[in-house]
């Protein structure tokens, strides 16, 4: 079982859309070189600082519009550990648990922390724990269609799991 | 109790007699559509070490995002795609001469009503103009659609707008997808399936039901339908041969939310920069200078469209401060608009025509906008930066308004010009 994700807080809205994660002008670049352009237009300088197992603390509908992978993608592989909000938009949560980011929907997620907090996900218990504020969250179980891909990293692994299977 | 669409589909799909909203199921794909997502997809795919599909005649590709391709990498980029057709023995390929994605697979006759289709892009809801389920997913996902022809879904809930009237001159469904989101958010439809009914949807032209399925997404809508009626089944005969059964819902299915809506008095509607639904009628607009007008993309570039552009602008020319550029959704749109004389019409009032595409619609090429600068498009988003620079603005219009706007260039109410 995936463990627990420790880092701090970006705190982010409701309806942050796929265009301010991997804006259109940059998708067709490879992942090392997009990733540094996550967020540039609303949060200048997030591609720097994010550091492994960071987390976001979101509102309403994260991940709106586009379907683009590159979205998730990008803030995977600058070290974002787990994306917590309100609600998501659905192509952007199918495509985080496709790609092995857990995207957890949490009740309270918006007002339970701030920038910069130290702020813990775990999967196992299924709480969001803000080592800050000392508040913390539950959230529901993944089902099991999701908890296979998320516990193989990723859909990618699993189909190389089931090729050698 | 009966059942919505969605939920018959997906229980036809999943093997199931019935199925209930908020339940898993496991479905079989009838179709899978991936445009120049193609090219991720079998990265996925050969990095996993998959060289088969499932099924190679229900992939349908079409390269429409950079095309033709504007720089070295895109044209590798599209090289790799081509060989991957050849070597997964993709049957459906269109490479050129081809149009949008989501504008050609219906054109070709490859959706049917009562199909559950997946796209590698958010708009392939649009295909529920003809009565299909059908939804966008992401890349890794189509790459498992591709090896299993499976996917997961949760049943969703339904919700049901009722629409009636009838819709003035020079007002169009565009209007009144603008209008729904205005009034019910970008939210309304999170997870669910929507169910377009009434007067006003039976009349619109199958073009004009593709546009508002197309928007369903941009409030959320998981799946978006309009009824098979007999537009539906006419449109059909002369494109595919194929047979298909329609799927209509129960009349005591489950509605989360039935709304009624009446358009006889509907105004054109703007969605103002950034969201979708920060939507005013055009008479509360204000004084908003534009440089460019866009008649363009999946939501709005078919004939009809053309057409209402050209009636509008017929012996007028664009503001020399407006660049007007006009990308008709498919090759088979622009022939038909140049044999109509619209083309001609058109560019006669100073509209630059360029071949059928995405060109700018997601800031890829063929039109970029720089700091400062507005754009009225009649494309389906208006998110920041999305046609360029961060500092543009994108206003969301019908195709009347856009080119009403062009003339003046000035946001302006195609009624009065
Ligand atoms: S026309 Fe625009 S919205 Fe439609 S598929 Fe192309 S980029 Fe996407």
């Amino acid at each position: 079982m995936i463990g627990k994700i420790k880092g701090r807080v970006w705190k982010f809205g409701d309806n942050v859309d796929t265009d301010v994660m991997t804006s259109g002008k940059y998708i067709n670049l490879p992942m090392d070189e997009l990733k540094s352009h996550a967020f540039e237009e609303v949060r200048p300088g997030f591609a720097q600082k994010a550091s492994p197992g960071d987390m976001i603390l979101a509102g309403r509908n994260f991940g709106c519009g586009s379907s683009r992978e590159t979205a998730p993608a990008a803030l995977k592989a600058l070290g974002i550990g787990a994306v917590v909000a309100e609600s998501f938009a659905r192509i952007f949560y199918r495509n985080s648990i496709a790609i092995g980011l857990p995207a957890i929907v949490c009740p309270g997620a918006a007002s339970l922390g701030n920038d910069g907090d130290e702020a813990e996900v775990n999967l196992a218990d299924r709480k969001v724990i803000n080592h800050t504020t000392g508040k913390v969250l539950d959230f529901q179980a993944f089902p099991d269609e999701m908890l296979r891909v998320l516990e193989c990293g990723g859909i990618e692994p699993l189909l190389k799991q089931m090729k050698n299977a | 109790m009966g059942a919505t669409v969605a939920q018959k589909i997906l229980a036809r799909a999943s093997g199931k007699e019935a199925v209930k909203p908020g339940e898993y199921v496991m479905a079989d794909i009838d179709l899978a559509m991936v445009h120049d997502s193609m090219g991720p997809v079998c990265e996925v795919l050969f990095r996993a070490g998959v060289d088969r599909v499932w099924d190679p005649d229900k992939i349908v590709c079409v390269l429409d995002h950079w095309n033709p391709p504007p720089t070295v990498r895109d044209a590798e980029t599209y090289k790799f795609i081509r060989a991957a057709v050849k070597k997964l023995g993709i049957k459906h390929f269109y490479g050129q001469n081809a149009g949008v994605c989501h504008q050609v697979l219906i054109e070709k006759g490859h959706i049917l009503p009562g199909m559950l289709v997946v796209g590698a892009d958010s708009h392939t809801i649009s295909y529920g103009a003809l009565g299909a389920a059908a939804s966008g997913i992401g890349h890794s996902e189509m790459a498992y659609v591709f090896t299993t022809g499976k996917l997961w879904f949760k049943v969703p809930e339904t919700i049901k707008f009722i629409i009636e009237g009838s819709l003035p001159p020079r007002v169009s469904s565009k209007d009144v997808i603008l209008s729904l989101a205005g009034k019910h958010s970008v939210e309304a439809a999170q997870y669910k399936a929507v169910e377009f009914a009434g007067t006003a949807c039976n009349d619109m032209s199958i073009a004009s039901r593709i546009t508002m399925c197309n928007m369903a997404v941009e409030i959320g809508a998981k799946f978006a339908f309009f009824e098979t009626d007999k537009k539906t089944t006419d449109y059909l005969r002369e494109r595919t041969k194929n047979p298909y059964s329609a799927v209509a819902a129960d009349s005591d299915a489950p509605y989360e939310a039935v709304y009624h809506e009446d358009v006889s008095g509907l105004e054109p509607q703007v969605a103002f920069p950034f969201s979708v639904d920060n939507v005013r009628p055009v008479s509360k607009a204000g004084d908003i200078k534009i440089h460019q007008a866009l008649l363009s993309s999946c939501t709005n570039a078919r004939l009809e469209d053309l057409r209402m552009a050209a009636e509008v602008m017929a012996g007028k020319k664009v503001h020399p401060d407006v660049r007007m550029l006009v990308i008709p959704a498919s090759w088979e749109v622009y022939r038909d608009a140049v044999r109509e004389g619209i083309m001609i019409s058109l560019s006669e009032s100073g509209a630059i025509i360029c071949n059928a595409g995405c060109g700018p619609c997601m800031g890829g090429h063929m039109g970029l906008l720089a700091s400062g600068e507005a754009c009225i498009a009649t494309i389906n988003r208006n998110f920041k930066g999305r046609m360029g620079s961060p500092e543009s603005e994108l206003y969301l219009a019908s195709p009347a308004t856009v080119a009403a706007s062009a003339i003046t260039g000035r946001i302006t109410d195609p009624r009065g010009l």
